[in-house]
């Protein structure tokens, strides 16, 4: 891993900065009872959502979860969005519908809104990331999961989808050591939930979630991996949720010794020591941070406090979209669409297992189905041979059995592999009791 | 129940004069390979739809004709299915998503009705996918594999939901759902894939979403129905007229968004109304109606809403028990002249 720039050491340091000002902002504006709803904090997992989403390409796609306000900034999101977000304001970016990080944009920043049911964005930014790869785009999608969400099922068949599909998808596993209010220990029996990525055959990192660099540097190559087609990975950032669940929460049940070990280690405080022992960070340059950040958040804010509430009878519209004139739904191609089309899209459909040849399913009109006719097939009148041209050409049985060699076809262990077998390996993942049912 | 559908389309009589009589089957297989062919942002994703062409054999040739990338064999999760082509439709495309049977729906209830449903009335995300499969019952599918679980999702605001009779309204509205662009759930009665057939046009045609058809005129009663109990309530319609009860009857054709005023149309003239449904009783779409009609009609009814529907029991295994459960001819019979005595 190359060095970063002095530039790129002073991006992660500004956000960081920024992250917890936008934060610390609305505590302020929470206590002035300004913010709707719960309010949730990311304190101490700064160095997660920033040197992550550091890692990602403008084209990138990104999914945040509540504790990921950093991620958002960096991607571009103004703190104004932010705020309004919270105050349910009308402006944008959901117009007072949602709240938190409950937003996004699929036209400029490429950023998918989250819900709050845990694990649903994994097959999403899984389905992302095949669509880029479809349309030769060249991205990467990313999204985060907590300690508490890696329980969920749709975090397992997501990620599974994922690393068999090998999208150019990364998972940051954020271990902050509790979910609400359950330590980890009782939710998951594994030391590192990094070893989850076992289960599905994709590789994983473990980082310490505080050191920013640490983070980023394992993100970018995870990144670059995931961009050059190597599948899915997983990347475990250990850190710690220093407030309660929500504003709500004092998190009484976390003990005091743990909660001091990890104020001890602010991410941010750490990263000033650091960036001051390489002589990357004075006490002139620190001010300018400061006062940048002061002016920027102080407009920021009043733009937001500025916003509209929704009128009333606007919770009546926009179920739907009503068409083209709503949303003009298009993909952006980046590679030649020939090739996606037939004929040079077109294949064989076989099966073809290592070792074993090839297998093609039965076909035609008269091919059983599951739970079909009982009756016998009618006599086919000449009317019901007529098969539209088109599909009667993409269903043509070739005159001789299609044969997909495995490269290893040829090997000797294969062959062997061959005569021992007893059963053939099953390719379907279908049960054969269930369709043996009729 | 039936065996042909001849009879059953005469409102679409005319455009159906030319062309193939195919079945419902063919017709779900011929709306996705010309959308295919159509639009290259249109892929396939669902479990075993690729070499083996789907259970009942609805992807048949589409693997080989438009490849790997298009058409997506997956593992069974259903959940990741429905998350998958949610994420795909955010960078353009249309997938339409296969669950092998309809009943396995629920297994993807969360991403359904939280992530693609609220979507674009949340945060401007249109969602443009199609979820569809064989759903319903009468082949001695057994609790798991003949569910009519339509109504979870009609109680579902942002997702659009079909559940056509024909083979000409399958293929021209799952062709308008391919083309929509909110989420819709495409319900297939799998009873009719290879019972019914109809000739269809040589040319492209949808039919719009969202509205309802009289498949008989009558005006004694109004039978309100969908899918493969629109078959019945015709062959019953055709009993009640020797009776001298000249039956009305409507096919809904979409769910999500019930077309109202066709019904309202048709009980201004008969002004007694009968729902027959195949989902269970409870909660089912007849109960919707019969609210419409209290707000915005009861001045029409000449006598009560009458339902004839499956039993508020899962769908039963063995034929005798499943013959009981199931509406039937004698079962709308037996209401629609209970009805035309008011």
């Amino acid at each position: 891993m190359k060095e970063l720039t002095r530039q790129q050491y002073l991006d992660l340091y500004y956000f960081m900065r920024l992250n917890r000002a936008v934060e610390d902002t609305m505590v302020k504006l929470f206590r002035q009872n300004k913010i709707v709803g719960g309010l949730y904090s990311s304190l101490g997992q700064e160095a997660v959502s920033v040197g992550t989403a550091y890692a990602l390409e403008k084209k990138d796609w990104l999914a945040p979860m509540i504790r990921n306000i950093g991620a958002l900034l960096v991607k571009g999101v103004p703190p104004r969005d932010v705020f309004m977000q919270q105050m349910a304001k009308y402006d944008l970016p959901t117009k007072g519908k949602d709240g938190t990080s409950h937003f996004g944009d699929l036209e400029n920043l490429h950023i998918v809104s989250p819900i709050s049911m845990l694990g649903d964005l994994i097959p999403v930014m899984a389905g992302v990331a095949i669509a880029g790869r479809y349309l030769g785009q060249k991205i990467v999608a990313m999204t985060w999961i907590g300690d508490g969400g890696s329980s969920t099922g749709v975090f397992h068949e997501g990620l599974n989808f994922a690393a068999v599909q090998k999208a150019p998808f990364v998972l940051v596993l954020e271990n902050n050591q509790w979910a609400y209010s359950t330590p980890v220990k009782r939710q998951v029996p594994l030391e590192n939930l990094a070893d989850r990525a076992k289960a599905y055959g994709i590789p994983s990192y473990v980082v310490d979630g505080n050191d920013v660099v640490a983070v980023y540097t394992a993100a970018k190559e995870a990144v670059d991996r995931a961009r050059q087609g190597e599948g899915p990975i997983l990347i475990e950032v250990k850190t710690f949720r220093r407030l309660g669940h929500a504003q709500h929460d004092p998190a009484e049940y976390v003990p005091k010794e743990m909660r001091a070990y990890w104020e001890a280690r602010d991410p941010i405080a750490l990263y000033e020591k650091f960036l001051t022992s390489e002589k990357l960070l004075d006490s002139k340059s620190k001010k300018e941070i400061d006062e940048k950040i002061e002016k920027l958040l102080s407009a920021e804010r009043d733009f937001a406090e500025n916003s509209p509430l929704p009128p009333a009878e606007f919770a009546a519209q926009g179920v739907y979209c009503s068409g083209d004139d709503c949303h003009k739904v298009a993909p952006k191609w980046e590679r030649s669409i020939s090739e996606v089309t037939p004929p040079k899209s077109s294949v064989p459909a076989v099966w073809s297992v290592e070792g074993f040849g090839s297998g093609k399913a039965s076909s035609g009109r008269s091919a059983p189905i599951h739970f079909g006719d009982t009756q016998k097939p009618e006599e086919p009148s000449q009317a019901d041979t007529e098969v539209p041209e088109a599909i009667a050409e993409a269903s043509k049985v070739p005159p001789k059995p299609r044969s997909v060699k495995s490269t290893n076809a040829k090997s000797t262990n294969v062959k062997m592999a061959k005569k021992k077998s007893a059963k053939p390996p099953v390719v379907s993942g279908k049960s054969p009791a269930r369709k043996a049912r009729r | 129940m039936p065996t042909k559908a001849n009879g059953a389309t005469k409102a679409n009589g005319a455009q159906a004069a030319a062309g193939t009589q195919v079945t419902f089957l063919e017709a779900i297989k011929q709306a996705m390979y010309e959308e295919m062919e159509r639009d290259p942002a249109v892929v396939l994703i669902g479990e075993d739809i690729g070499v083996y062409g789907g259970a009942f054999k609805t992807s048949e040739g589409l693997l080989e004709r438009f490849g790997w990338e298009r058409v997506i064999d997956t593992p069974i999760s259903e959940s990741a299915i429905v998350g998958a082509a949610c994420g795909m439709s955010y960078l353009g495309l249309r997938p339409i998503a296969e669950m092998q049977f309809i009943d396995f729906i629920v297994c993807a209830f969360n991403q359904i009705t939280n992530f693609v449903a609220k979507g674009h009335y949340l945060w401007n995300a249109p969602a443009p996918i199609v979820i569809r499969g064989p759903s319903g019952g009468g082949v001695h599918g057994g609790p798991f594999h003949s569910a009519n679980p339509e109504m979870y999702f009609v109680h579902t605001p942002g997702l659009k939901v079909i559940y056509p009779s024909t083979p000409y309204d399958a293929k021209g509205l799952l062709k308008a759902a391919v083309r929509d662009n909110n989420p819709v759930l495409f319900f297939e009665h799998k009873f009719l894939y290879r019972r019914i057939k109809e000739a269809l046009p040589a040319e492209d045609y949808t039919v719009p979403i969202g509205k309802a058809v009289v498949r008989r005129e009558g005006k004694h009663l109004t039978i309100i129905s969908y899918a493969a109990m629109m078959h019945t309530s015709l062959e019953a319609a055709v009993e009640l007229e020797k009776e001298g009860i000249d039956a009305e009857v409507i096919d809904l054709r979409t769910l999500l968004p019930l077309d109202e005023e066709t019904i309202l149309a048709s009980l201004k003239k008969t002004n007694k109304c009968l729902v027959v449904h195949e989902d269970t009783k409870t909660g089912g779409i007849a109960g919707e109606i019969a609210a419409i009609l209290c707000e915005r009609a009861f001045g029409d009814l000449d006598g009560p809403l009458l339902r004839v529907t499956a039993l508020d029991t899962p769908v039963p295994y063995a034929p005798s028990l499943e013959e009981y459960f199931l509406p039937n001819k004698e079962k709308v019979l037996h209401a629609a002249r209970a009805l035309a005595k008011y």
